[in-house]
């Protein structure tokens, strides 16, 4: 039970109606893909509503993303590619029977996500407390400005609100492999869960790489 | 036969270049900000095409899409496409949309008395045409 050669695990993981463990991971990651594919369109609907409502109200778009502060923005951006660097190399050490440093990266990964959620609560609660919030709550008499900055607010929080929630599911899931991994349950033959989830950190990731520059840097 | 199949991936070494040159991207497009381009227009074009790049870097790299099997690359490719055909036709609907209606999405400003006795809503109800 203690240790498993890749022969055992191929036994363990396989399941009957694939012929190989090869056939198995590039099904599993195809189906993966998939769903990246249905997340990258269930953000694609925000991204085009915010482009063109940022045509119609330029003026509240400039108001609001003043707001915005960009170093945070900047630092959360780092953690991010940091922590998929990170998972790439949980992967890496993950299909070659590097059992510590997978759970080490893994870490890592954790602790870069945890880091991005507190950045992303710092952020919340100053909008919260000046009012800057979305649809009707707006308070438009303290903040002053266009107000169809309400708007703006309404995009931003239901973004990078998704997006958070993405993450905090990422956590969850990078947790439950760091369990796995400690258990001894990834091996060469046998990584699937760890690059799939890979996949998933990194769409997050890449989600955030435009989230970024639309909601901080445009003005 | 799983080893040899994923050997091509083994050497870590592209994953950390691609880490620096993300984040150096991520620098350039934070001082691109800063600078303006003449229009925002352009602005906005610069903010896109560095993001797309360092996209690309992600997808391409950490996402293994550069040694993995091209279904996996179409179905990616395919979503972004039909992102397009949702974007482009969304811009043809708002821009030809003015002809019609001539305040497009704007809001409809209430008559100057129904101001004073009521604040408009922060948020635009859905115009009624």
């Amino acid at each position: 039970m203690s240790s498993h050669s890749p022969e055992v695990a191929e036994h363990r993981f396989r399941q009957h109606h694939f012929v190989t463990a090869d056939q198995q991971l590039d099904t599993s990651k195809t189906g993966m893909w998939l769903f990246l594919a249905t997340e990258i369109l269930m953000f694609g609907g925000l991204f085009v509503g915010y482009g063109l409502m940022q045509g119609v109200y330029p003026e509240a778009w400039v108001a609001g993303h003043h707001h915005l502060d960009r170093v945070l923005g900047a630092v959360n951006t780092v953690f991010l590619l940091c922590s998929s660097f990170s998972m790439v190399m949980a992967v890496h050490y993950a299909s070659t029977d590097q059992k510590s440093k997978t759970v080490m990266n893994l870490g890592i990964t954790l602790a870069f996500a945890f880091a991005f959620l507190v950045i992303k609560y710092i952020e919340y609660s100053h909008k919260f407390h000046e009012g800057l919030l979305p649809g009707r709550y707006f308070r438009l008499a303290e903040v002053g400005g266009p107000p169809q900055q309400a708007m703006f607010f309404g995009f931003y929080f239901m973004m990078t609100g998704i997006h958070g929630f993405h993450v905090l599911i990422g956590i969850i899931l990078i947790a439950w492999l760091m369990v796995r991994a400690s258990r001894g349950d990834f091996s060469s033959a046998y990584y699937t869960p760890v690059d799939l989830i890979g996949l998933y950190w990194h769409l997050v990731d890449l989600i955030w790489i435009y989230l970024f520059p639309l909601l901080y840097l445009i003005s | 036969m799983s080893e040899q199949a994923h050997s091509k991936s083994h050497s870590p070494l592209p994953y950390l270049f691609t880490l620096v040159a993300l984040l150096i991207l991520t620098g350039v497009t934070v001082g691109a900000s800063y600078v303006n381009f003449g229009s925002s227009t352009v602005n906005v074009i610069v903010a896109m095409l560095i993001a797309t790049l360092k996209a690309s870097l992600v997808a391409l790299v950490f996402m293994h899409l550069r040694n993995d099997k091209p279904l996996n690359s179409i179905i990616f490719v395919s979503s972004l496409i039909f992102l397009g055909i949702l974007l482009g036709f969304c811009m043809i609907d708002v821009d030809s949309r003015e002809r019609v209606y001539p305040t497009g999405l704007r809001q409809v400003d209430p008559p100057a008395g129904a101001a004073k006795a009521a604040p408009a809503p922060a948020v635009p109800a859905p115009a009624k045409h």
